[in-house]
């Protein structure tokens, strides 16, 4: 019986691949910076090993429908929820006052 | 971790299919190749997946494939090859293979 | 131009094409730019990082671009005995040119005129970033990490890249903790140039190995 993880994608049919690039904007780069601070040797909070399992354990239709840096801040997060490095209530009540002041400043909705 | 294996050997991926992290890609369980490189111990990812220490070191090796070896329909030359590097936990000895 | 953050309170105001993700006025997008921007300052706040670590990481994840990898590879088209050592450990040769490739291991493959090298990563996108900078999306893409391992001649094609058959296209999936950048053959009427000159010619994706010089 076999089984192949949604990730595990070579030799799969795909369609020409579209050779596009994009600027990295500054939240992507943040969180590549904090994947980097994190699994560092001084800290060793989590590894890349832990980031590559949280994004494969997405799911099929979230890991299609993000984008490579949203599948990596979710799996951080993740990853740091479960370890105890940050908890749900803080990190809650953080994104809600990010918020908050991002619409008090006046930045535009994208 | 012992080396297991040398340059030149012929080894098989295996053959199973875990829910779970691991390394050893889909499309190359079950095929034969040869170790191209024995690149050295490192902790298993597996084991690291899941914030385990990974502390038995496992062998990594770099495995050559012939694409036609590894794809039914490879319309590419006979020459063409494929290297993935597979830890030792994926390897199995192929005895039967011409040296 | 990067952006670079004054303090912890910086944000976009622009983005650039998201071409996965479809436009909606709840778009997931906003949500993760939101919920990275805290998990950073919750950490400094925690003191598991600082700021100035966070800006200075940042700021070197901006300062890598291919032009490194370029300079290593035109030193290596014009010293046979540093081009060895590039072959045996990409990390050490590049010190001595005073680049640090990072702590990840980097490989180097040679293209020749017998074998051409391609590069991908199959189960996510493992790429040199460390030394080369971040990798392109087509390359983290699924048709890209689908279709390379078992069509690599046809992906080079559409990259605008023909490989004799008398030359093997080798294909190398980074599947654990070693990292790849491909030596490209060095252009033919390159032999007056200098090395700046040399460097100037290699790009990104030669290193990748979709095209050729």
């Amino acid at each position: 019986m076999v089984h192949r993880s949604h990730h595990d994608m070579g030799g799969m049919d795909a369609g020409p691949v579209e050779q596009i690039d994009h600027v990295h904007v500054l939240w992507e780069k943040r969180t590549d910076a904090i994947m980097r601070l994190v699994t560092d040797k001084d800290r060793k909070i989590m590894t890349v090993d832990e980031l590559r399992r949280g994004i494969e354990q997405l799911g099929p239709e979230v890991y299609d429908k993000m984008s490579y840096y949203e599948r990596w801040i979710t799996s951080v997060t993740n990853n740091l929820l479960e370890k105890g490095t940050i908890n749900v209530d803080e990190l809650g009540r953080k994104m809600a006052k990010i918020e908050a002041r991002w619409q008090a400043d006046g930045a535009t909705k994208v | 971790m012992s080396n297991s294996y040398l340059v030149g050997d012929a080894v098989d991926v295996r053959i199973a299919y875990p829910p779970g992290h691991l390394r050893a890609p889909f499309f190359i369980r079950g095929k034969s190749g040869t170790i191209d490189q024995v690149v050295g111990d490192y902790h298993n990812p597996e084991e690291l997946a899941y914030g385990r220490k990974g502390t038995e070191k496992l062998m990594l090796y770099r495995v050559r494939f012939n694409q036609t070896d590894v794809w039914n329909n490879y319309t590419g030359p006979s020459k063409d090859s494929l290297i993935v590097d597979i830890y030792e936990n994926w390897l199995e000895p192929n005895e039967g293979a011409l040296k | 131009m990067s952006d670079t953050p004054s303090h912890d309170h910086d944000h976009d105001h622009s983005h650039g094409p998201h071409p996965y993700q479809p436009d909606s006025e709840d778009t997931p997008y906003e949500h993760h730019q939101v919920m990275a921007e805290a998990v950073g300052e919750l950490l400094i706040e925690k003191g598991v990082i600082t700021a100035d670590e966070m800006r200075a990481m940042i700021e070197l994840i901006d300062s890598k671009s291919p032009a490194e990898g370029a300079r290593i590879i035109a030193h290596a088209w014009t010293d046979p005995n540093f081009k060895m050592r590039v072959l045996e450990n990409v990390n050490d040769a590049a010190a001595e040119l005073d680049i640090d490739a990072g702590t990840i291991p980097i490989r180097a493959v040679e293209n020749t005129d017998d074998v051409h090298n391609v590069i991908v990563c199959t189960l996510c996108s493992c790429y040199p970033r460390q030394m080369i900078g971040l990798p392109p999306d087509w390359y983290k893409s699924r048709s890209y990490r689908s279709r390379v391992v078992y069509e690599p001649r046809a992906v080079l094609k559409e990259f605008g890249t023909n490989i004799s058959v008398k030359t093997e296209v080798r294909v190398h999936d980074s599947t654990a903790d070693l990292r790849y950048l491909v030596i490209p053959k060095r252009p033919d009427d390159s032999e007056d140039m200098s090395e700046d000159e040399l460097a100037a010619l290699v790009t990104r994706d030669s290193m990748i190995g979709v095209t050729s010089l």
